[in-house]
C-alpha cells in the first residue's frame, strides 16, 4: 500500500484548507449564526416549540447537515477537479497509487473537513442556545458517515464535472433545495399528509431525522432506517469510485 | 566491488524498456499509434522526433499510464505497465510538455508532494540535492505562479525526479524556451544521463536531437519509421557535397563530367559535386581528374554533411509518398 501517496494526498488537501481559512471555516460559522439570528431569534419567538424543544435548539441538526452535504461535496469536487483544470491530474495518473488510496487521500481529506466544520457549527450553536446531546456517539457517527459519504459524491462530481458550472449545479440546485425541504427547520407534522408523504421520499429526510433524535431523541423516521440509508448511500458512492477508477471515466484517454 | 562478469563487458546495456506491438486507438475512431515496437537500452538518451500530432505524446503517456493501450505490451525493466504498475511507475519520472504546476503551492511542497505521491518516504536532504541541481534551491519558497516559465520547467523536472526515478520521460522539454534555457536544459539531460538516468524525449527540434541523443527514433502517422544510432543514421542517410571555388565562372557543365551529375551556381562560380558517405568510392578523386582534364581550375573547396533536419523531413515525406491519404 502506497501509505506516503495516501499521505501526500491528504496533506495537500489539508494545506489547500489552511490557505483558504475564510471560505472554508469562517464562512461557515458566520452563516449559521445568521440562521440562528433569523430563524432562531425572529421566526423561533413565533414559534415555541417543535416536538417538545425550543426552535432554536430544533434547527441545530438541520443545520449542522446543511453544512455537512455542501461543503463535504464543495470541499470533494473541488480538490479533484482542480488539477483536471490545471492539468496537474497528469502526475496523479502516472503515480503508483491504487484507486482506493487516491480516494482515501481526497475524500479522507474532505471528510476530516467536514467533520471539523461540523463541530465547530456545533460549538457555535453553544452559543445561542443550550445545547443537549443524548447520543453523542450516535451523532458523531451520523456526522462521520455523512461526511464520508458526501465526500465521495463530491469526489464523483468533481471527475464527472468538465466545467465550473457542473461542479456547482448538484450542491445548488439538489442539495440545498432537498435539505431545506428535508424538515431541516420544520417538522413534517406541521405539513398536510400529501405533502408528508412526499417527504419521505426526499433522502435528506432520513440523514436530518437521524441526527436529530441522536441530540433530542425525536425523528421523523426510525433512527436505524436512517442508518441504513446512509450507510447504503455510502456503499453506492464506493462503488461508482470503484467504476471510474477501473474504466477511467473522464480520467484515463 | 571487484568482481565483473566477463562476458557481459561488450554486449550492448540490458533493455530498461520494451515495447512490443503497442497500438493506441482513441474513442472517437483516431488511431494514434500502429504497433509501434520499441526496445530502449539501460542508461541511453533517446530522442522521439515527429512532426505535430505523430503520436509522440500518446506513446509517453501510454508507457507512463494516463493513456490506456489498446492492444500490446509495455514493459519496464521486465515489470508489465499493466499488471505491475507500481513498480514500473516507481522507475519512471514524467515532464510533461505543458507547464502544468499547482500555482499557489511553493517550490519545496510540490516537489516534496511528488516524492511522497510515488510513495517515497520523505528525503529533505534529497530533496535540496535536487533543487540545487536544477539551480532551484534559492526559489525553494517561492510560489510556483511568481516563477517564469524556464523556473517552472525546472520544478516540473524536479518533480519527475523526486523520487528517484530511473526513466525519465521528457515530452518536449525544450518548447518555447530560449536558447540559453534549452543549452542548460541540454546540460541537466547530460549529467543526469552521466548519473545512470535512461532519458526518452521528444522534439521538434532536429538541432536537440543531434546535440543530446545516442538514438533517434521518428514517429509519424502513429508508426515508428525509423529507430537508429545517431552516428550511424547521419553516415547512413547523410550526403555530403563538395563545392568547388571556380577560378573563372563557367557558363555550363562541360560534357565529360556529365557522369558526376554536378549542379552549378547561377553565376556559374561555383560546382556542387552530391556523394554517398557510405559508397565504396566517393569519386572525388577521378572528378578532380576529370576537372583538371577538362581545364577548368578551383581555388577553394569545402565539404558539407546533410543535418539531421534533412534527414527528418526526407524520411517523413518519403513516408507520405508511400502512404498516400485518402
Amino acid at each position: 500500500m502506497n501509505v506516503h501517496g495516501i499521505l501526500a494526498i491528504y496533506r495537500f488537501e489539508m494545506a489547500r484548507t489552511r490557505r483558504t481559512l475564510l471560505q472554508s471555516i469562517v464562512a461557515p460559522v458566520i452563516t449559521t449564526s445568521l440562521y440562528f439570528i433569523v430563524f432562531g431569534a425572529a421566526i423561533g419567538s413565533r414559534i415555541q416549540e417543535v416536538g417538545g424543544i425550543g426552535y432554536g435548539a430544533f434547527i441545530v441538526p438541520g443545520l449542522i447537515m446543511l453544512n455537512l452535504l455542501t461543503h463535504s461535496i464543495s470541499n470533494a469536487s473541488f480538490g479533484i477537479y482542480f488539477p483536471k483544470f490545471v492539468g496537474t491530474i497528469y502526475e496523479m495518473l502516472s503515480a503508483p497509487i491504487s484507486t482506493i488510496e487516491v480516494v482515501l487521500g481526497y475524500v479522507g481529506a474532505a471528510a476530516t473537513k467536514s467533520l471539523i466544520l461540523g463541530l465547530i457549527i456545533l460549538a457555535t450553536a453553544a452559543f445561542f442556545i443550550d445545547l443537549q446531546i443524548a447520543h453523542p456517539f450516535v451523532m458523531l457517527l451520523f456526522i462521520v458517515l455523512t461526511s464520508l459519504s458526501f465526500s465521495l459524491l463530491g469526489f464523483i462530481l468533481g471527475i464527472w464535472a468538465d466545467n465550473f458550472e457542473k461542479l456547482s449545479v448538484v450542491p445548488m440546485l439538489v442539495v440545498t433545495p432537498l435539505v431545506f425541504l428535508g424538515g431541516s427547520f420544520y417538522s413534517t407534522d406541521m405539513l398536510p399528509p400529501f405533502w408528508q408523504s412526499i417527504s419521505l421520499m426526499n433522502p435528506v429526510l432520513y440523514l436530518v431525522s437521524g441526527l436529530r433524535w441522536s441530540f433530542y431523541e425525536i425523528a421523523e423516521v426510525d433512527v436505524w432506517v436512517s442508518m441504513a440509508s446512509i450507510i447504503g448511500f455510502l456503499l453506492l458512492c464506493l462503488g461508482i469510485v470503484v467504476y471510474i477508477f477501473k474504466t477511467g471515466y473522464k480520467l484515463r484517454s | 566491488m571487484l568482481a565483473y562478469n566477463a562476458t557481459s563487458m561488450n554486449s550492448p546495456a540490458p533493455a530498461i524498456l520494451t515495447v512490443t506491438g503497442l497500438s493506441k486507438t482513441y474513442s472517437g475512431g483516431f488511431q494514434a499509434l500502429k504497433a509501434i515496437d520499441l526496445e530502449i537500452q539501460q542508461g541511453e538518451i533517446l530522442a522521439l522526433l515527429g512532426p505535430n500530432g505523430a503520436g509522440k505524446t500518446t506513446l509517453i503517456s501510454t508507457i507512463c499510464g494516463i493513456v490506456t493501450p489498446s492492444t500490446g505490451q509495455v514493459s519496464v525493466n521486465g515489470y508489465d505497465i499493466i499488471k505491475d504498475y507500481r513498480q514500473t511507475r516507481s522507475m519512471i519520472g514524467l515532464v510533461p510538455q505543458e507547464l502544468h504546476t499547482d500555482s499557489f503551492e511553493s517550490v519545496w511542497n510540490t516537489v516534496s508532494f511528488s516524492r511522497g505521491l510515488f510513495g517515497k518516504a520523505p528525503d529533505p536532504a534529497y530533496i535540496e540535492k535536487v533543487l540545487k541541481s536544477l539551480s532551484l534551491w534559492d526559489k525553494k519558497d517561492n510560489m510556483i505562479m511568481t516563477l517564469s516559465g524556464g523556473m517552472k520547467r525546472r520544478v516540473l523536472i524536479a518533480k519527475a525526479l523526486s523520487h528517484e526515478p530511473t526513466v525519465l520521460f521528457l515530452d518536449e522539454p525544450t518548447a518555447g524556451v530560449d536558447v540559453e534555457l534549452r543549452k542548460d536544459m541540454w546540460n541537466i539531460v547530460r549529467k543526469l544521463k552521466s548519473e545512470g538516468v535512461t532519458i526518452i524525449l521528444t522534439t521538434h527540434y532536429i538541432e536537440e536531437a543531434e546535440e543530446i541523443a545516442d538514438r533517434i527514433g521518428v514517429i509519424n502517422k502513429g508508426e515508428l519509421i525509423l529507430i537508429e544510432e545517431k552516428q550511424s543514421l547521419m553516415q547512413k542517410l547523410g550526403k555530403k557535397q563538395l563545392i568547388l571555388d571556380l577560378v573563372s565562372p563557367i557558363s555550363s557543365v562541360p560534357e565529360a563530367l556529365s557522369g558526376y551529375q554536378l549542379e552549378m551556381n547561377e553565376e556559374g562560380s561555383k560546382l556542387i559535386y552530391t556523394f554517398d558517405t557510405q559508397g565504396e568510392r566517393t569519386g572525388i578523386t577521378s572528378l578532380l581528374d576529370d576537372l583538371k582534364s577538362a581545364g577548368i581550375g578551383f581555388h577553394d573547396l569545402n565539404t558539407t554533411q546533410s543535418s539531421l533536419e534533412e534527414i527528418f523531413v526526407s524520411l517523413v515525406s518519403d513516408a507520405a509518398t508511400e502512404q498516400p491519404t485518402a
